[in-house]
């Protein structure tokens, strides 16, 4: 059985190593900076104990105050999982880094995320947009576009 | 030899044989070997997540029916478990159980499909296709009994399933699983000794492991490359711990193991189904109570199952209203297409296509 | 030396008729050039028809059955349709040649059957290098593949007509060669003759020439297994992808032509052309075309089709060997038997197929692999 673990215990971990990274912890989920959301990325995927290899989903949420990016996160060895999650407050020019360095199956998830959503991912390698054609006005899964 | 040669654009699709839908290849090549590739798709993109933001919950099921449309059942079945974990309801005996048959009949389909597709593309001009296809109609037979429907059931509930099967559904699926056997048994003969569809197949296109783990692949595109991960064990929804079944793995990654992969699995599939038919309920619930508009407390959840194509995940944020206030599908076509640029680059034009349908794409799923 | 030439001649060439009949050159000329169009033309759409209904067949599935009594007037139907559709032309292509092409690779499949015997001394013409011409005019069929794949300004049917250009090549050495054998073993060129001399059928005295010719001949007239020039799953339809109406069927007539004319020429090399004891002769032949073709429509239901280098690995390194193999083995036959082989060669023949395929099987390998190229920056 895969063990979804408690956000608090994985800021637990992380506390000492990143000690500005983490917003908030629950249960479900923890919230890192966005800043230093590479290295905390990097540590998840490296480190023994953690080692988490496979990147499952990346998902974008609209709450009006800001976008919320949602990193879920599996591990092979260890069977457990983990649910990361990402802020990004500026609305006309969200810019958050990209995670195709560690893990390239981001590669199409964050393209989908910039065309739908309207938010860059900087040090992508081809962020252009992959289901509407170039030159389509607005990006559709905002909450105020229709 | 160093002949001066310029590379060429070819398009392959979007209006083509072998693209599995409406999917668009822009093959940069030089002579017959491809240089480098990009997939362009979107063609069938309709808005699904967009959509599910303003449907209700029960009313969201028919569109994810045409997500995979050649695994509808999967499909309803991922996003009842995800409502069903937003609220904390309970699902009956007899309708996991006639949950779990349904999945794997549909398993068993959409690998028809997905290995009948691989050899059109290889060039057997529909005879093997043509076969399976005998068997998938005998599949759709039991389906109509049950829900009504050939291709897009519509069939889940969040708490069980729409409606009881007749009664001549258990016989006829008796009297199927009785056959399929034979059935699998001619198609490995006629395929897996083939030596063309080997030497077409064989060491072509391979991923290897570190690759396709770091490209978010799952399914069988991961296992035949020799990870055995499969949620059904890993991580079990539903009842599948109860089930006795294996996972099967390939060894290098090729496009032969994929199609491996999917044989033995529709074995595997026919195992499950058996067990289930001894085990099932004669009589019970097929579903529980549940408000005729849900409204599940405010949180999120994501599920995912084993779908035939991989790992499909639906990622739902509710806001304790009658529609979904973020609605995502982690499609596993479109994660799976991820490794195409890396496995088709050095190969010919022939190769490409047998690459492409092995990795077995739904583009319903990859456009939403 | 004179032995055995004088052998021959006595049981083989005075037993041959000259076509002469109905009598007077302009006339013979002229019932015969009739004869061999509405052969081809009536046996083409019964190929057709047979064609489809058996790959139904094969495919657990009817073929068409609607058309005239039991499906048989399906080509005509099509040729209605073909005729009434528009004939597009792409805006880039070269006219002349994109019109020139259709013609160019339809009608030289009617001048084979000037050699094709259909009773004893009834052809057109009895040519004492019927062999030569035959492996000649079979292949201009080429050239309009060609042009048609050239003249359509279309990527897909550039590949398209590259891929046929080099299988036929590489296959028309293998199609001499066991050619050769038969010639050899026959002692003569001319089809009659060839015909006259099987006492007994050369596909059991040649077991090894007959498989070589089979395959060859259906690489060249580019059937399944070997039919990736017009591969429908990946080059959407080669070299005719740019072409409606008249034209495509004309294509596809060729297509179907061809096979005729191969496995007439097949019938006639190896399972004794008009040869048979109780029906007519022309009947006969046309049986015996009706057998081959059969095994060519079973490998294209069954296998799936090879790629292009895995092709030319095939003529190159597999069958061009064999074939010269089996030249030296028939020579040496002829010699030791000079009056014609007895029935003691047919297992003699079996055995040495037998060992030679399994040899060569072990040896060879199908095609290359990954091609290492330089990476592309993505754009």
């Amino acid at each position: 059985m895969t063990v979804a673990l408690s956000g608090i215990e994985v800021a637990r971990q992380l506390g000492p190593r990143f000690p500005e990274a983490i917003i908030e912890s629950s249960n479900q989920a923890i919230v890192v900076k966005k800043e230093q959301l590479t290295a905390v990325m990097d540590y998840l995927k490296n480190s023994p104990e953690l080692s988490f290899s496979f990147l499952s989903d990346i998902t974008a949420t609209d709450y009006f105050d800001y976008f919320e990016i949602t990193y879920q996160l599996t591990s092979f060895e260890h069977n457990h999982k983990l649910t990361v999650k990402t802020r990004c407050y500026d609305r006309n020019k969200p810019v958050v880094p990209s995670v195709t360095g560690l893990w390239q199956g981001a590669n199409f998830m964050e393209r989908e995320i910039f065309d739908l959503m309207g938010i860059e991912f900087s040090g992508h390698p081809n962020l252009k947009r992959i289901f509407l054609w170039e030159g389509f006005a607005g990006h559709p899964l905002r909450k105020d576009y229709l | 030899m160093a002949i001066n040669t310029e590379t060429f654009i070819l398009n392959i699709g979007p209006v083509h044989m072998s693209t599995h839908g409406v999917f668009r290849m822009k093959a940069v090549m030089d002579g017959e070997v491809i240089v480098d590739i990009e997939p362009v798709f979107g063609y069938l993109h309709r808005g699904i997540e967009k959509l599910a933001e303003q449907r209700t919950y029960t009313g969201i099921i028919p569109l994810t029916d045409r997500l995979d449309y050649t695994a509808s059942m999967s499909n309803n079945l991922a996003h009842c478990l995800a409502v069903e974990k937003l609220m904390g309801i309970r699902v009956p005996e007899r309708a996991e159980y006639l949950r779990v048959i349904m999945v794997e009949l549909q398993r068993i389909c959409a690998h028809f499909l997905a290995i009948g597709a691989i050899l059109n593309d290889c060039g057997a001009w529909g005879t093997p296709m043509m076969y399976m296809f005998r068997e998938r109609e005998k599949i759709f037979d039991l389906f109509e009994m049950a829900s009504g429907q050939r291709l897009t059931y519509n069939y889940m509930r969040p708490g069980g399933v729409s409606q009881d099967v007749p009664e001549e559904f258990m016989p006829a699926l008796k009297k199927l699983i009785a056959q399929l056997p034979g059935y699998f048994e001619e198609y490995d003969q006629l395929l897996s000794k083939n030596e063309i569809f080997l030497a077409r197949t064989k060491k072509i296109g391979i991923l290897t492991r570190e690759m396709a783990i770091n490209s978010s692949a799952s399914g069988p595109v991961l296992r035949a490359s020799g990870i055995k991960w499969d949620i059904r064990k890993a991580d079990p929804y539903s009842i599948y711990d109860r089930f006795e079944f294996e996972i099967p793995t390939g060894e290098t990654g090729d496009c032969f193991d994929r199609y491996w992969v999917r044989m033995q699995e529709m074995w595997q599939s026919l195992r499950i189904i058996e067990q289930a038919v001894k085990q099932i309920p004669e009589k019970g619930e097929i579903r529980s109570k549940v408000p005729a508009l849900i409204r599940p407390p405010v949180g999120e959840v994501y599920t995912r199952i084993e779908s035939p194509k991989g790992e499909l995940g639906f990622y739902i944020v509710s806001d304790h209203s009658i529609a979904p206030y973020r609605y995502h599908v982690r499609s596993p076509c479109l994660i799976n297409l991820t490794t195409l640029r890396d496995l088709v680059i050095g190969w010919k034009i022939a190769d490409a296509i047998v690459i492409f349908g092995s990795i077995d794409i739904c583009m319903g799923e990859v456009d939403r | 030396m004179a032995a055995m030439q004088n052998a021959l001649t006595n049981t083989v060439f005075l037993n041959a008729i000259a076509p002469d009949w109905p009598g007077g050159f302009w006339w013979h000329w002229l019932v015969f050039s009739l004869i061999i169009i509405l052969f081809v033309m009536g046996i083409v759409i019964g190929l057709v028809f047979f064609e489809r209904r058996v790959i139904g067949f094969f495919q657990a599935r009817r073929g068409p059955n609607r058309t005239g009594p039991f499906g048989t007037l399906q080509l005509i139907a099509d040729g209605i349709k073909g005729l009434l559709k528009e004939d597009i032309i792409p805006s880039t292509a070269d006219k002349l040649v994109h019109w020139l092409a259709p013609i160019i690779a339809f009608f030289p499949v009617f001048l084979i059957f000037a050699v094709i015997p259909f009773a004893n001394g009834a052809m057109l013409v009895d040519l004492n290098i019927g062999v030569i011409y035959i492996l000649a005019i079979s292949s201009i069929s080429t050239i309009g593949i060609f042009m048609a794949g050239w003249g359509s300004s279309n990527k897909y049917s550039m590949l398209g007509a590259m891929r046929d250009v080099a299988a036929v090549v590489s296959y028309e050495i293998p199609v001499v060669l066991s050619a050769a054998s038969v010639v050899i073993l026959a002692g003569s060129m001319s089809l009659n003759q060839i015909v006259l001399a099987q006492n007994i059928p050369y596909i059991l005295l040649q077991p090894l020439g007959f498989l070589l010719f089979f395959i060859s001949g259906c690489a060249e007239i580019n059937r399944s297994p070997f039919d990736l020039l017009e591969a429908d799953s990946e080059i959407v339809a080669g070299y005719h992808t740019e072409y409606s109406g008249m034209k495509y069927l004309a294509f596809m007539i060729a297509e179907y032509s061809e096979a005729l004319a191969m496995s007439a020429i097949i019938a006639t090399f190896f399972l004794a052309g008009w040869k048979g004891p109780l029906l007519p002769p022309w009947l006969w032949l046309i049986v015996k075309i009706f057998a081959v073709f059969f095994v060519m429509i079973w490998l294209r239901g069954t296998l799936p089709r090879v790629r292009i280098d895995q092709l030319m690995a095939l003529a190159w390194k597999f069958l061009f060997p064999l074939a010269i193999l089996n030249l030296i083995i028939t020579g040496v036959e002829v010699l030791v038997w000079p009056a014609g082989l007895p029935w003691v060669a047919v297992p003699i023949n079996f055995a040495i197929t037998a060992v030679l395929i399994l040899l060569w099987s072990r040896l060879y390998k199908f095609g290359w692999g990954r091609v290492e190229v330089h990476r592309v920056e993505q754009s």
